[in-house]
């Protein structure tokens, strides 16, 4: 290598406002760097969170439907559909915010070459999770759209579902970004699909209403995030009061903050020493 | 250390140097545990000059490394870059600093330019300014050729090349650079030693850390010796080898048997020695008197190096 007049110019990087506190401009640098790296990647990622709910559904839709029949008056299908999008935007967020987080940050060092530019842990977390988030909004669409194909009928309600998608996956992508800061090794991954994933959207009212578990598993459904996902899509698709959903977008919200929290002051401790 | 409004527009505007040092650490203490990883740290690196932080491995230089961008937080002292204290504005001092980690963190799945440019955003090079920035590192490291290949594609060089042309596109006004050419050959090395150089012509502010002797001597205009986290010495390399270790080093093979009453003889005549095997380094060899030359035998003569300082101020070895 030879030298070059150019590094003795003036800065690129002449930043326009002083960096401190929590601020916009680094997640957006993380999310354009999510954005260049996912352009390379789409089809692998799209294929497998698109077809395995969508094989969910049809099998189940089809196979249990013959079955069951109807579900409050609905299409076993209809009623499948709508829950398997919440079961979407779970594995779209939780996976990655689990895998992704933890082989950037053990294995490929990652975070340690973002965090040396002006990003903090805070700022890094939230884009993460963002990103994963909105993957995960539009993923969770395409169990809706096979149930339309299947019969459901669209209604206008169903436009909030990316939403729900979005603010539910990015509570999900968050936990999995938790979880990556605590455990020790990659086969410790086993134990949270195992003893967290499969729970979470086995109690969450996605292949059969709540009402038929135990009363334990019932408490247990109304304080896991994604029944009130569930509940949300449903209600978009069949009909909602609104204060329900507020409530149900207000237990989303308040799990959303808690683990931003967690998985923050978690990622500060695993990145920062 | 807190940031004066002076010390933020200058940073702000690029102004030439300041009587401040770019970087500055006081006092510094870092522990692991039971481990004092860095201990005491006092290091002052003056704006538009190469620091070389030599020293072997497990001396704290990657703590001390690390410390200055806030991914160590120190027990005690004080740290500022730029006028920047760290950590409370650790976002703004790695705003003016390019950083090339010892561990290679390249995104594999991203093309060369496109390593470069995803780093454009995290460091908030103007959107109008990105191409012109990629293009500007991809030249510093002679990448423009490679710059659709993806990173798993790359030689060892190239990725630490990239790695470097990663860290300057911005244009920082600090770069640490940690173990810059550690595993590489030494072609390459040469190769990265040439850029180096080209940052201190242009009055960018670099920390390197190293361990190897060659590379601190070459590049630095000064090298602060470090061992057990603390500086021991540190001056222009030329000025500590004179001090400490005159212009010759003779070694001579004594055999394990003689080694000790030469070593006794040497030490009683105001000589420094050091053992290599059963072979004895005698330094300042050049004042070495014809009575205790013939005593010695035949030697091998050679330059006094930083190696030889190091050992006589640590009795620790550098590699």
């Amino acid at each position: 290598m030879t030298a070059t007049r150019d590094t003795a110019a003036p800065a690129a990087t002449d930043l326009r406002t002083r960096p401190r506190g929590f601020e916009i401009a680094p997640i957006l640098g993380v999310l354009a760097r999510e954005w260049a790296l996912y352009r390379r990647i789409w089809a692998p990622i799209t294929f497998s969170a698109i077809v395995e709910p969508v094989l969910y559904l049809l099998a189940f839709g089809m196979g249990m439907g013959a079955l069951v029949g109807t579900i409050g008056g609905y299409d076993y299908i209809e009623f499948l559909g709508t829950g398997i999008v919440a079961m979407s935007v779970l594995f779209s967020s939780m996976f990655p915010g689990l895998i992704d987080t933890f082989v950037r940050r053990r294995f490929q060092h990652t975070y340690e070459g973002v965090l040396a530019a002006p990003v903090d842990v805070r700022e890094l977390v939230t884009g993460e999770a963002l990103w994963i988030a909105l993957k995960a909004g539009v993923y969770g669409c395409a169990p809706l759209l096979v149930a339309i194909g299947f019969g459901l009928e669209p209604t206008w309600a169903m436009l909030l579902v990316p939403f729900v998608g979005v603010l539910t996956g990015f509570g999900f992508a968050l936990l999995g970004i938790l979880l990556a800061a605590v455990i020790p090794s990659i086969r410790t991954v086993d134990y949270v699909i195992s003893g967290l994933i499969t729970p979470l959207f086995l109690v969450a009212g996605t292949f059969f209403p709540i009402d038929q578990l135990p009363g334990w598993a019932q408490t247990a459904a109304l304080v896991n995030p994604l029944y009130h996902c569930v509940e949300l899509v449903r209600g978009f698709a069949f009909g909602i009061d609104v204060l329900a959903a507020l409530g149900h977008l207000a237990v989303i919200a308040l799990f959303a903050v808690v683990v931003w929290f967690l998985a923050v002051h978690l990622m500060r401790r695993r990145l920062i020493d | 250390m807190t940031s004066s409004p002076q010390s933020d527009r200058s940073a702000l505007r690029h102004e030439p140097s300041s009587p401040q040092p770019a970087i500055s650490l006081r006092g510094v203490v870092k522990r692991f545990g039971d481990i004092t990883a860095v201990d005491g740290l006092d290091l002052d690196v003056p704006e538009g000059t190469v620091m070389g932080l030599l020293g072997p491995n497990g001396a704290g230089k990657s703590t001390t490394m690390r410390m200055l961008t806030a991914q160590s937080l120190a027990d005690e002292g004080e740290i500022s870059i730029l006028g920047h204290p760290v950590p409370r504005e650790s976002k703004w001092a790695r705003s003016l600093m390019g950083v090339v980690p010892q561990h290679d963190n390249l995104d594999e799945e991203l093309t060369v330019e496109e390593n470069l440019r995803s780093f454009t955003y995290l460091y908030r090079v103007p959107r109008r300014e990105r191409a012109a920035a990629v293009e500007r590192a991809l030249r510093i490291a002679h990448l423009e050729h490679r710059r659709d290949t993806f990173t798993e594609k790359l030689s060892g060089g190239m990725r630490r090349r990239l790695l470097i042309a990663r860290g300057l596109v911005h244009r920082p006004r600090v770069v640490l650079l940690d173990e810059p050419t550690v595993g590489l050959d030494p072609q390459v090395r040469q190769e990265l030693w040439g850029l180096i150089t080209a940052l201190r012509e242009e009055g960018v502010t670099v920390l390197m850390s190293t361990h190897y002797i060659e590379e601190a001597e070459r590049l630095s205009d000064e090298v602060a010796l470090m061992a057990k986290g603390r500086i021991v010495r540190r001056g222009a390399p030329a000025d500590l080898i004179a001090e400490y270790a005159g212009r010759t080093v003779e070694e001579y093979a004594v055999g394990l048997d003689g080694i000790e009453v030469m070593e006794k003889t040497l030490h009683a005549a105001g000589f420094t020695t050091r053992r290599t095997g059963s072979a004895l380094s005698v330094l300042r060899a050049e004042e070495l008197p014809d009575s205790l030359r013939d005593q010695l035998g035949s030697g091998m003569r050679r330059a006094s190096n930083l190696e030889d300082v190091f050992v006589t101020l640590t009795g620790e070895k550098v590699e």
